[in-house]
């Protein structure tokens, strides 16, 4: 028996026409996908062409030529009057570039008696290796009268021959490297006297207005004294002031006005921050010009807002069930932060530091104001001595007019930029380290 | 504490003569109010010891803003206010002499989802005794975990892993780690936030049977939904309605007699 309701709607009944554009949404769909897929592509041909240039034009300056001859250490000529014994700086004195310059032209058997010979066959040694000669005598006296093979650095010019980076299809005349020095190149070569070793001096020498003798030395301690200032004093600084201004502070007008404050300070343009510490650190402070020390309080003054903005974030990040947990247990405030939000916020304070200190490492423009852009040959043994960083060093670089200046700079890049992988990694070991899953 | 022999206690409860069974915390005139809205209005509400007291009404009449003045957790909202008076003992909750810390360490709280740390389940439990100073060496500890997991059902399952993660625990599981929690600081009120209301309905059971273990040691304030819970869990029911105390009574006579239209209604799911 069926009851039939006469209320009841009737049982088939044609579905509303449906207009919802099925077609239309997925063409839509796909224009986005392909929207996105050549936005990354743009950006992955940009990054390609960075590096690669930077990778072709800098990876040679790795490598140094040096020539390997045999020098013979003159009594004749480092010390005619026999005067060493009784006083020692007749040995810093003496004319090493002689000793040097006889060693060459024995080497490549040029004629002593032609001057312009012997100037080419001299100019194919580094200004500097008379002073390397003169470390060695100092280092040793014994060495006067003897005949030892010493390794020198070529000429930067000798050098970017040697690299194949001088085109000698151009007329002599309007290139740097002289047929007979191509010829006397190699006939070192063959001697297997000249060769390219790694370059050592790019990562311990200062700088030098000479390319072959410039090294990034000064700049790598400079900015490991500007990071650890800079880590020491904005990470407390920065996490102790989120802490307060996010769990403690009363909401009120004045800690919505320092909080737009902060937002805003973390876009000053950087150059501001060099005025401020040339005017606070330098000419009221009377900190020393060009020392690491200020360039690490400036940085820090330009760190902190990035650090104190991605602290908030990962403190307020915290769920409110865990702070409720805590409290309901009986913890004090300070406990609850210290045991459980902080712990959990450590992830999110760690990456915001390390981009933050990564940021400062590159950050050029507040150097140059406060004088850290200095010519300084001397690695800085403390903070308040003169230094330089790693970019100003790339930044210096660059305006040098010598060719062989060009793979400096990019050598210069790549350490600036394998520190910031090295960062960045560190940022994402320490990220999984201190990850928690709640 | 106890005014009562425990003989008594368990006669009266026996006889479900609540008017016996003497009172843990009052509140008299209970107002809250969050900014300038006002949220409860004059509440007068009594909890009796060794009792769960159950508090029901429909969504946004006020129950869990009560719930959460009875251990000043309100305290942590921005621009919330309460007037009137609550006592613990006869010792008013809100007076500047009483510490909000000690406070939450008698009276605990179980909240609606469950909220592990994301810690081990030793040091879940050990926490609380930790900040409390109950405990001083590593055996002490170890008892007291193991004492708070045994009461709150949770020992057997966990006792191999107590070293392993308590956000890795099911759901119900994981409320009942934050009852043993609770417990394991030695509180005399425990305060529940719809602690079922997460759990599936065979979790839901355990921790009631839980519930009513528990009741032989603690005060209990539940906050709950489901009609059907507070009949079985609770001897006093109060029902709410728009920040109202509506009825208060015995919950045998609550569920079939209610004194007031309103509580009727709610119970029969005419509104709610």
């Amino acid at each position: 028996m069926t009851v039939v309701s006469p209320t009841a709607a009737p049982v088939s009944k044609a579905p509303a026409r449906r207009d919802i554009g099925i077609k239309r949404r997925y063409a839509a769909e796909r224009r986005f996908r392909a929207y996105g897929i050549a936005a990354l592509a743009f950006g992955i041909v940009f990054l390609f062409l960075l590096l690669s240039t930077v990778f072709r034009n800098g990876y040679t300056a790795f490598q140094q030529t040096a020539i390997t001859l045999p020098v013979t250490f003159s009594e004749q000529l480092i010390d005619p009057g026999g005067k060493r014994a009784s006083d020692p700086s007749v040995l810093v004195s003496a004319n090493y570039a002689a000793v040097l310059r006889d060693g060459i032209v024995a080497k490549l058997g040029v004629d002593p008696q032609s001057r312009a010979d012997v100037r080419a066959a001299n100019a194919m040694l580094s200004k500097g290796a008379p002073i390397q000669l003169r470390d060695m005598v100092v280092a040793n006296p014994a060495l006067i009268g003897q005949t030892v093979n010493v390794t020198v650095l070529a000429d930067a010019q000798i050098d970017s021959a040697n690299k194949g980076q001088i085109d000698l299809t151009v007329p002599e005349s309007s290139r740097k490297v002289s047929d007979k020095q191509v010829g006397w190149m190699q006939q070192l070569t063959e001697a297997g006297a000249m060769s390219k070793q790694f370059n050592t001096g790019l990562f311990t020498s200062g700088n030098s207005s000479r390319p072959e003798a410039a090294g990034l030395g000064v700049a790598l301690a400079g900015s490991l004294y500007l990071m650890l200032i800079v880590l020491a004093l904005s990470l407390p600084i920065g996490v102790a002031a989120s802490i307060y201004l996010e769990e403690f502070a009363p909401k009120n007008r004045l800690t919505d006005l320092i909080e737009v404050n902060i937002n805003n300070l973390a876009a000053v343009p950087s150059i501001v921050y060099g005025l401020l510490g040339l005017a606070v650190f330098i000419n009221f402070a009377g900190l020393p010009r060009s020392a690491s020390l200020v360039g690490g309080l400036v940085l820090t003054l330009m760190t902190l807002p990035t650090i104190i903005i991605a602290t908030r974030a990962a403190l307020r990040a915290v769920p409110p069930s865990i702070r409720a947990a805590a409290l309901g247990l009986g913890a004090s405030k300070m406990q609850m932060v210290f045991h459980h939000v902080l712990p959990l916020a450590m992830p999110g304070i760690l990456t915001g530091t390390i981009i933050g200190l990564a940021h400062a490492l590159g950050e050029t423009a507040p150097l140059l104001l406060i004088g850290m852009v200095a010519f300084v040959v001397d690695i800085p043994g403390t903070p308040m001595e003169p230094s330089t960083a790693l970019p100003v060093q790339i930044y210096m670089w660059a305006n040098e007019a010598e060719r062989a200046f060009v793979e400096r700079t990019s050598g210069a890049i790549i350490v600036l930029l394998l520190f910031l992988i090295v960062m960045n990694l560190g940022a994402i070991l320490l990220r999984r380290r201190f990850e928690r899953r709640w | 504490m106890n005014m009562l022999s425990d003989v008594a206690l368990e006669k009266a409860l026996e006889k479900k003569t609540m008017k016996q069974v003497p009172l843990k915390m009052t509140g008299k005139d209970v107002s809250v109010y969050y900014g300038d809205k006002r949220a409860l209005f004059d509440v007068n509400l009594d909890v009796r010891e060794n009792t769960v007291t159950a508090l029901i009404g429909p969504s946004g009449c006020g129950k869990s803003t009560f719930l959460r003045s009875l251990n000043r957790m309100n305290d942590t909202i921005e621009g919330c206010r309460v007037t009137g008076t609550i006592s613990l003992d006869g010792e008013d909750i809100y007076s500047p002499s009483i510490d909000v810390v000690e406070l939450r360490a008698r009276v605990g709280m179980v909240f609606q989802k469950p909220n592990p740390f994301p810690k081990s389940i030793y040091e879940n439990v050990a926490y609380g005794p930790k900040i409390h100073g109950l405990a001083r060496s590593r055996a002490d500890f170890d008892e007291i975990v193991e004492a708070s997991l045994q009461r709150a059902g949770l020992w057997n399952e966990v006792k191999d892993r107590l070293h392993e993660g308590g956000t890795g625990l099911s759901g119900g599981q994981q409320q009942r780690l934050c009852i043993a929690r609770a417990i394991a600081v030695s509180p005399e009120v425990i305060l529940m936030d719809e602690p079922c209301s997460a759990l599936d309905p065979i979790a839901t059971a355990r921790v009631e049977e839980l519930i009513h273990e528990l009741r032989a040691n603690y005060t209990i304030v539940i906050v709950t939904h489901s009609m059907q819970q507070a009949a079985r869990v609770s001897q006093r029911t109060a029902m709410f309605h728009l920040g109202n105390l509506v009825e208060e009574n015995d919950t045998d006579k609550m569920f079939t007699n209610p004194d007031d239209q309103r509580t009727q209604d709610y119970i029969m799911g005419r509104f709610g």
